[in-house]
């Protein structure tokens, strides 16, 4: 039975007890160079040509990742390193959570059960962590988006004035008491979606 | 080959043991069993969701490749490794307790539409659009022109692209008709340089043939103009961005109808892929430096007929184009109309990347004008007719062969949410029997089924040994994964 398949018929906290143990053991120096929520994904690891993607990714968490890979994430830091965020789901339904400084919006949705797509966990090569800021006021505190998070944004779906992509919005002190919101449900692929003309 | 047989069969047969073991401690004993066809994104975004919205189901994916992930494995570049990574979560669908993946299993083939409806509540069609639209011109079946998609599948290590063997060696032009991702995508592997190329997992006959290349000069053409051209921003900046390549756009031809103008406006996409052309314009510099790779972007040209060598080779030499001028036929909608003045272009190998088209099977309607699947949010249509009423129970499509073959792989996950959403809808207003007064005999019958026929299902416990092996051999040589570009390779590896 191969590790991942023991991941989906294992409760959530015996499962992070078994990823840590095996990380540590296994794969130490990747796990304590990438932010913790990757040694959730059990897949990484099957796959090394995404590992460069990773490497850079944890480059920039790196601060945090140092901190907290010796802390559990529920309980443990300090709660002056974690700020509040709302997610609101396709539903309406609103979510509080606490993001640790230095997460990105995608880890911390994941983290917290919160349904948001991240099709390539965080590697800016899909538009599936959509997120829209609903306060112009928090979303003019973000940096702009780069090109290449704008070249995203281009095929996200239901896009807003004040959509980012979850992979690249990372808590920060300012953002305590930012509202996001998943994309509505109701969304209509072919209207809003890219839908190249024909030739 | 008897004894992979062998192997296989008892591979997929202590599997469905095992799996059917499993089922009495976790698993109501009649789920709503599923199959869907197809393993590419909209096979597992269906799979995906159809397990979370339906806590009891059980679903079987199968397809007709050894190997699962469809376009994400085939069609992806190798240069675009992050784009794979949704692999990960696919790979997670496949894994959960109540999802099978069956590969070696062909619709039509190693089973029929009508035996799989038997076998199961729920069919959900997925499985793409595996041909491609012709031009219906003079001419386009000389050699030396390729669909895209064939070229693609041949540096992707398809197992059934392998054989295309393109001629890169008799001439330094190609030219690729259609400018949409696909086609910037070919454009790219035959320019980039292919030390850069080495490092991805190129299947490795294409790298030894791009490495001995003579191709340098590539042509994309499309019937319209730049305010209309069908790429996305990310890839025109990718390939604008190779080194060393020589750009050349005409600046006459990024001048801006008012129709253009609110095009641009309306549209983000048309808008910034707008202005990287035209900043790629005004920057190139005027003449290529000598031996330097390069592109050309050619706007308002619609291919007339190719030009044959005339040495009764039967070879291309060039492609002979109508000028276009775009006329406007709806709001915001532009078509390109012939001129009636002419234009060549030499060139020994055409790439056409004009779009891809689904093929049926027996017993599925299909609408060939459009090349999918008649259906509504969907469910099939008994017939084109487009009668709601008239619905093929239990019967539903998703992906390139429900809305044409266009948008990107997340395009699939909102395609999957609408299909499995009137699937939901089916089962709770009972118009798919319930599981639980009609059982079906879902996977059990279908193993049964495909041992009777000596068709070796090849379960995903076997893909992760292809999987393991095509990276160990990619290691040796420095490369994320070596491809395994044959079915008797994959097979043989399934079964070791």
């Amino acid at each position: 039975m191969s590790r991942s398949r023991l991941f989906s018929r294992i409760g959530a906290g015996i499962v992070k007890e078994l990823s840590r143990g095996q990380c540590t053991a296994f794969y130490r120096t990747s796990f304590m160079q990438r932010p913790y929520s990757a040694c959730w994904q059990p897949q990484v690891e099957l796959h090394p040509e995404t590992k460069g993607h990773h490497g850079t990714i944890s480059q920039k968490h790196r601060q945090f990742s140092s901190t907290a890979t010796g802390s559990d994430s529920a309980g443990g830091s300090d709660l002056n390193e974690m700020i509040s965020v709302a997610f609101v789901d396709k539903d309406g339904e609103e979510t509080d959570i606490k993001v640790p400084i230095g997460m990105s919006m995608l880890e911390a949705a994941h983290e917290n059960d919160i349904e948001l797509e991240g099709a390539c966990e965080g590697s800016l090569a899909c538009s599936t962590c959509h997120v829209i800021v609903t306060d112009m006021e928090y979303y003019n505190k973000l940096e702009d988006p780069t090109d290449e998070e704008n070249d995203m944004l281009d095929l996200a779906f239901g896009l807003t004035e004040t959509s980012r992509l979850g992979c690249q919005v990372i808590a920060k002190p300012e953002l305590n008491g930012m509202r996001v919101a998943l994309p509505a449900a109701t969304r209509n692929f072919a209207v809003d979606g890219y839908v190249p003309k024909p030739h | 080959m008897a004894i992979f047989d062998q192997a296989i069969r008892r591979l997929s047969l202590s599997l469905s043991r095992r799996r059917s073991s499993l089922s009495f401690s976790t698993l109501s004993s009649n789920p709503l069993r599923v199959c869907v066809v197809g393993a590419g994104p909209a096979g597992f975004y269906t799979a995906e969701k159809m397990l979370k919205a339906h806590q009891g189901a059980e679903v079987d994916i199968i397809d007709r490749l050894p190997t699962p992930f469809g376009l994400v494995r085939s069609g992806v570049a190798p240069d675009h490794p992050e784009t794979k990574i949704v692999m990960n979560q696919f790979s997670k669908a496949a894994q959960h307790e109540r999802c099978s993946f069956f590969g070696n299993v062909t619709l039509g083939s190693s089973v029929s539409l009508s035996e799989l409806r038997e076998l199961y509540h729920v069919v959900v069609l997925a499985y793409g659009a595996e041909s491609d639209r012709a031009l219906g011109i003079p001419g386009e079946y000389l050699s030396g022109i390729h669909s895209a998609r064939e070229f693609v599948w041949w540096y992707n290590g398809h197992p059934d692209g392998k054989n295309l063997s393109p001629d890169l060696k008799s001439t330094d032009t190609a030219v690729i008709l259609g400018q949409g991702n696909v086609a910037l995508d070919v454009a790219r592997i035959l320019l980039q340089s292919t030390s850069v190329l080495a490092t991805t997992d190129i299947a490795s006959h294409a790298l030894e043939a791009l490495e001995q290349s003579s191709i340098r000069k590539v042509y994309l053409v499309g019937r319209r103009g730049p305010a209309q051209a069908a790429c996305t921003a990310k890839e025109l900046r990718e390939i604008l961005g190779i080194k060393d390549l020589y750009i050349h756009i005409n600046e006459v031809d990024l001048h801006k109808s008012p129709e253009d103008e609110e095009v641009l406006k309306n549209n983000r996409i048309h808008r910034r892929v707008y202005e990287l052309l035209s900043k790629a314009a005004t920057s190139a510099p005027s003449h290529p430096s000598s031996n330097q790779h390069e592109l050309h972007f050619v706007f308002f040209r619609k291919p007339d007929r190719f030009l044959d060598s005339g040495e009764g080779s039967g070879r291309v030499a060039g492609v002979h184009f109508e000028k276009t001028i775009l006329k406007a036929v709806g709001p915001g909608k532009q078509i390109a109309v012939g001129t009636g003045s002419y234009e060549d272009l030499d060139c020994g190998l055409v790439l056409k990347s004009i779009g891809y088209k689904s093929v049926s099977v027996d017993g599925l309607p299909f609408d060939h004008e459009k090349g999918v699947v008649p259906n509504i949010k969907g469910r099939v249509l008994v017939e084109t007719s487009g009668d709601p009423t008239q619905l093929e129970k239990g019967l539903y499509v998703c992906g390139w062969l429900k809305r044409g073959p266009t948008g990107i792989i997340a395009t699939n996950l909102y395609c999957a949410e609408e299909t499995v959403a009137s699937i939901s809808e089916d089962v709770h207003q009972g118009e798919i029997a319930p599981a639980s007064t009609l059982p079906k005999p879902g996977r059990q019958g279908l193993l049964q089924l495909l041992d009777n026929r000596d068709v070796r299902a090849v379960p995903f416990s076997a893909w992760e040994k292809i999987d393991s092996e095509e990276r160990r051999l990619g290691n040796l040589r420095s490369k994320p994964r070596e491809k395994l570009t044959t079915y008797e390779n994959l097979l043989k590896v399934a079964t070791e």
